[in-house]
């Protein structure tokens, strides 16, 4: 913030740039928050050049995955000498894509899900409850991320495949034991920030709805979850990026049926020739649901900045 | 569940919200790190990896091991550590205020800022293997677009440098960890934002405060729970984090970039000695846990302060 | 208080959970495999062709005959090779893995101290046609001396020159280097215009040690002593780790940018003519698919000092490859046996090592003519004369990675114009040797 102190003078009183930024026309006329030249200026400069740093590596990604193979690693050019599309049509027989692609997106799908809900009931309780143990159940779910995976890489195993032996059920090499495990990675933060939308959702909504009838269970579901909407997306949206770019559990705990795209992807590299194209062209063609779930989940947030609106 | 007297209902309730939770990160978490913290006390490699029960006990003896800084493994360590902590502090540093700028500028309504927003999540939804290869690509010495700039573009330094190697490692490692995090610190603080109500900017206006004093007095304030959770989780992952260091430079990382969940890896995935990287990973926790106790103090109280 | 107490209560449940969810590992000393699953067998394979769907049309048929001859329906899985390790590993520790699999022949010491896989004694090795089958050296890299091997040897490769035809050409080189010197003197001559004469490969640390395990065995120093003790800092072997890296610092006939290649980019770098020569083991399918033509390249031996590649001293080649091994929880113990015998058989020693590039470590399965082309006969005449096994001791892994950093770390001194003297060599291989101390 330091840099857009310097560039931005303080405005004594708040000037009005008729159509800068392309507000709606209603609100240009008679806004009272109009924002400065200044800031405008500030926020053009910095969010190109943030858009800059973000899309270089996925200009490298498109035209590396546009080459063929013998020109990819060569000099970096900004434009290409010789453009392919055969890396995209390779890409489907060089490994199952679409198998990992549906494994992928059934393992974090999942995952989001249980692990929402399971948050949304243990914040609920954190920020509405005072009871014995709260502040030992916060630091232990928080020092889960404390510990280097790697290490309880080797153990989780171990339970699993005991569990198996004792009970029959498969959750090693299972899409259930990835779930299973995937939830709980993103289960400690989203307990936490789901625990700080909740607290800013008024106790007095709560209150409301008790005198309405409702109990606890349906003043979370009627009233605080749909105030913390945005915050709720935000915690699936990381859940599920939790999920889909988790690649040492996947690596030991799937087999080639169950194998995700994480995994899968490093299919394209074998001892000698790595197909660095084709790695490229596939990462953007996964990434491209996904990027297109944030475009829609976006709209979403600010949806549920109108539900959520609480007077 | 009717006949169970209110009070006693009320006080079980929050337990019960909570089961699934505890649950859960008992068997995937806690357990498996008792067993860790087992494994630190026993002469744990290659020799036992098929039966852990026989593996000898080694009492304190592979913290010994690790702590000794006059002795090379000791010290490497230490060094490691020292790496990983400015490491942490700048990319967390870095990552939320990028952040956070990126979600303030967008936070007015303007046309295009749906397409930014999904944008500026784009590192976040790429793949983590891909992606930092492709900013491997970018940072070779000879091929990459990092030197092709600087060098012959801009004519900025007068040979090529290595950016995987050597003291430069550590910059080119904090520039792919901070392009991979922010996003997440941008997707928090955006939605953080939506639950400050519009009129409190409108009448901050109408008593004359601009943008800079908007921000100080009614956003930042308000992002403050958030921030407490956000700056700390990002804290604990970068401190943590695996695949971009070793994707970005395998299993030996330079000096000057070497990461501590590198460091251990190679103590135990790498040499199959899993008693040592467990004493490691178990001190490294001991510190994690100080860390977050005394940030916790520190942040909760401040905040007492500013809410009284 | 009460937070303690509390506290100490989940501990103690957690550590009752710990132990009876079994701190034990599945592979108990007694295990021994057994018979209980005769019909199937499942069988881990590593990634030897270009692509591991490649691996299962080539295996796929292979394993319906040996389904059509015994009767046991064979399970297959790929792994790719960066997971591999670890799956073995987590199979291992838990007792929970395959019947027969696939190991990297550098991996066969270490994974034999975990008493994971089946020791193949006399009599194991009777049933699939004994020992004198294959070839000596390769038998010499499935586990340590004097212990009954833990693997047997399925595919092998060595390393080769391989050196860019017209480039020697232009630089008037007229035959290609059998020496050290001759490579020294021809790289220099090759080294000018952005042109440089060999290639490295200085941040792959498998790489790394490959090369100077080969130039310490021309010294006549072994990185480990005869009681399997590591011996990195005698002259011998800072002499061949200075050797290496002097290609670069001193000679200057390697690029300074290969210091920190890791991902075969000096195979690119020589397949488009940037580079003369390249170390490496079966490269040509790699050069084909960067568009360099059979034709426009040349193999011979690696170097040394001699000139006649040989044994002892004249090593040029340590012995790579991959090894099959029997897990020794397997359920199905005697198709387990029939399966290697089946894999290591003559008829698909042939048809395998053919498809694959690689060179079958049987004898009588070297007579194919396949094995007598240009590249497969190099590598060939070098797997039976003059290769020689990584030490089998069960620190490999930690060897590779010490060891294999320090020579990285030379190299970028060398790419960073700092010097590269007798001295810093042996004082970064002291480090790592005492790394290996813990």
């Amino acid at each position: 913030m330091a840099d857009l102190a310097a560039r931005t003078p303080p405005p004594t009183a708040p000037r009005r740039s008729p159509n800068a930024g392309g507000r709606p026309a209603a609100a240009r006329r008679r806004s009272p928050n109009a924002p400065p030249r200044s800031f405008l200026w500030a926020r053009r400069i910095f969010l190109t050049a943030l858009t800059g740093f973000v899309l270089l590596p996925v200009y490298v990604m498109l035209s590396s995955s546009l080459k063929p193979l013998s020109d990819v690693s060569g000099a970096f050019h900004w434009l290409p000498s010789e453009l392919t599309v055969r890396p995209y049509l390779d890409i489907w027989r060089t490994v199952p894509l679409v198998r990992y692609f549906t494994n992928s997106l059934i393992v974090a799908g999942s995952a989001t899900v249980c692990s929402v809900v399971v948050a949304v009931f243990a914040a609920y309780a954190v920020s509405r409850y005072r009871f014995r143990g709260k502040r030992l159940f916060t630091v232990t779910v928080l020092s889960t991320q404390m510990f280097p995976g790697i290490l309880f890489l080797l153990p989780l195993f171990l339970i699993y495949v005991n569990i198996g032996n004792a009970t029959g059920l498969a959750l090693y090499g299972s899409r259930g034991g990835l779930i299973l495990t995937y939830l709980t990675f993103s289960l400690p933060f989203s307990i936490w920030m789901l625990a700080g939308y909740f607290a800013s959702v008024p106790r007095e909504l709560d209150e409301a709805a008790y005198v309405d009838g409702c109990g606890a269970l349906g003043a979370l579901f009627r009233i605080v979850v749909p105030a913390a909407l945005p915050g709720i997306v935000a915690v699936a949206v990381y859940a599920f990026m939790t999920a889909w770019g988790e690649v040492l559990f996947a690596s030991v705990m799937t087999n080639d049926t169950t194998r995700t795209l994480s995994v899968g992807l490093q299919g394209y590299s074998t001892q000698n020739d790595v197909y660095w194209n084709q790695v490229m062209a596939a990462s953007l063609v996964v990434s491209v649901p996904v990027v297109a779930g944030f475009l829609l989940l976006q709209r979403y947030l600010v949806a549920g900045l109108t539900a959520g609106a609480v007077k | 569940m009717r006949r169970l007297p209110v009070r006693l209902r009320r006080a079980g309730l929050p337990y019960l919200l909570l089961l699934p939770a505890l649950l859960l990160e008992l068997l995937v978490h806690l357990v498996p790190m008792v067993i860790g913290v087992t494994m630190s006390f026993k002469e744990l490699t290659h020799l036992f990896l098929g039966n852990w029960g026989a593996a000898p006990w080694k009492a304190l003896g592979n913290y010994r091991i690790s702590v000794d800084v006059n002795a090379p493994v000791g010290a490497a360590l230490l060094h490691s550590f020292w790496v990983t902590c400015v490491f942490s502090v700048l990319a967390v540093g870095l990552c939320w205020l990028l952040g956070t700028a990126a979600a303030v500028f967008l936070q007015e309504d303007f046309r295009g800022r749906g397409l930014l927003r999904a944008v500026f999540l784009t590192p976040y939804a790429l793949p983590v293997y891909a992606a930092v290869i492709t900013w491997a690509f970018m940072f070779q010495r000879d091929n990459g677009l990092v030197n092709h700039v600087l060098h012959d573009q801009l004519r900025l330094t007068d040979g090529r440098p290595f950016w995987l190697l050597g003291d430069n490692s550590f910059y080119a490692l904090l520039v792919v960890a901070v392009w991979k995090t922010w996003p997440f610190a941008f997707l928090v603080v955006m939605a953080a934002l939506q639950n400050i109500p519009r009129d409190l900017y409108e009448a901050a206006a109408l008593d004359g405060a601009g943008r800079l004093r908007q921000l100080r007095r009614i956003t930042l304030p308000s992002l403050r729970p958030v921030n407490q959770v956000l700056v700390l989780v990002l804290f604990l992952w970068t401190f943590n984090d695996f695949n971009t260091p070793y994707v970005l430079f395998g299993k030996a990382a330079p000096e000057a970039a070497d990461l501590l969940s590198v460091h251990i890896y190679q103590a135990s995935f790498a040499t199959w000695n899993f008693g040592t990287g467990s004493a490691m990973s178990v001190l490294l926790l001991l510190f994690l846990l100080v860390v977050t106790a005394a940030y916790l103090l520190a942040t909760s109280r401040g905040r007492k302060h500013a809410d009284g | 208080m009460r937070i303690l107490r509390a506290a100490t209560v989940s501990a103690t449940v957690t550590a009752l959970a710990a132990m009876a969810s079994g701190c034990g590992g599945g592979t108990g000393p007694g295990g021994g495999g057994s018979n209980d699953s005769p019909r199937t067998l499942t069988y881990w394979a590593s990634n030897q062709g270009p692509d591991v769907e490649a691996d299962k049309k080539v295996l796929g048929p292979e394993l319906k005959k040996f389904e059509r001859q015994t009767g046991i329906k064979v399970k297959l899985e790929v792994i790719p090779w960066p997971d591999l390790l670890n799956r073995i590993l987590a199979a291992t520790t838990s007792g929970q893995g395959p019947d027969v699999l696939n190991i990297g022949n550098t991996w066969s010491a270490s994974l034999q101290a975990t008493g994971a896989l089946l020791p193949w004694d006399k009599g194991a090795f009777d049933k699939i046609g004994g020992r004198d089958r294959f070839v000596a050296p390769a038998l010499g890299a499935t586990g340590a001396a004097g212990k009954d091997p833990a693997a047997v040897p399925l595919y092998s490769l060595t390393y080769a020159l391989y050196y860019n035809k017209q480039m020697f050409k232009d630089a008037g080189i007229s035959r290609p280097p059998t020496t050290w010197d001759e490579l020294v003197a021809a790289g220099k001559r090759v080294s000018k215009d952005g042109k440089w004469g060999l290639g490295a490969e200085g941040g792959q640390l498998a790489n790394n040690i490959h090369q100077a395990f080969v130039l310490g065995k021309q010294h006549g120093a072994d990185f480990f002593d005869a009681a399997g003790k590591p011996s990195f800092t005698s002259d011998g072997a800072v002499a061949a780790v200075k050797q290496y890296v002097d290609f670069m610092a001193k000679d200057k006939i390697i690029a300074p940018g290969n210091a920190e290649y890791g991902q075969n980019q000096s195979l690119r770098d020589f397949a488009t003519g940037r580079t003369a020569m390249v170390l490496w083991q079966a490269a040509a399918t790699t050069f084909a698919a960067d568009g360099m033509k059979p034709t426009d390249w040349g193999v011979v031996p690696v170097p040394v000092p001699s000139g006649t590649p040989g044994s002892g001293r004249q090593t040029n080649s340590m012995l790579a490859g991959i090894n099959i091994a029997v897990f020794k929880n397997t359920h199905n113990l005697n198709g387990a046996q029939k399966f290697v015998k089946f894999m290591t058989g003559d008829a698909e020693q042939k048809l395998l090592n053919k498809t694959y590039g690689s060179i079958p470590p049987v004898r009588a399965a070297q007579q194919d003519p396949a094995f007598d082309r240009q590249d497969t006969r190099v590598l060939r005449e070098t797997l039976t004369r003059s290769a020689a096994p990584l030490p089998q001791v069960a620190d490999e892994a930690q060897f590779e990675t010490s060891v294999g950093t320090a020579i990285k770390d030379l190299f970028a001194d060398a790419a960073a114009g700092k010097p590269v003297t007798t001295g810093s060599v042996k004082a970064r291989l002291a480090k790592a040797e005492q790394q290996m101390a813990q």
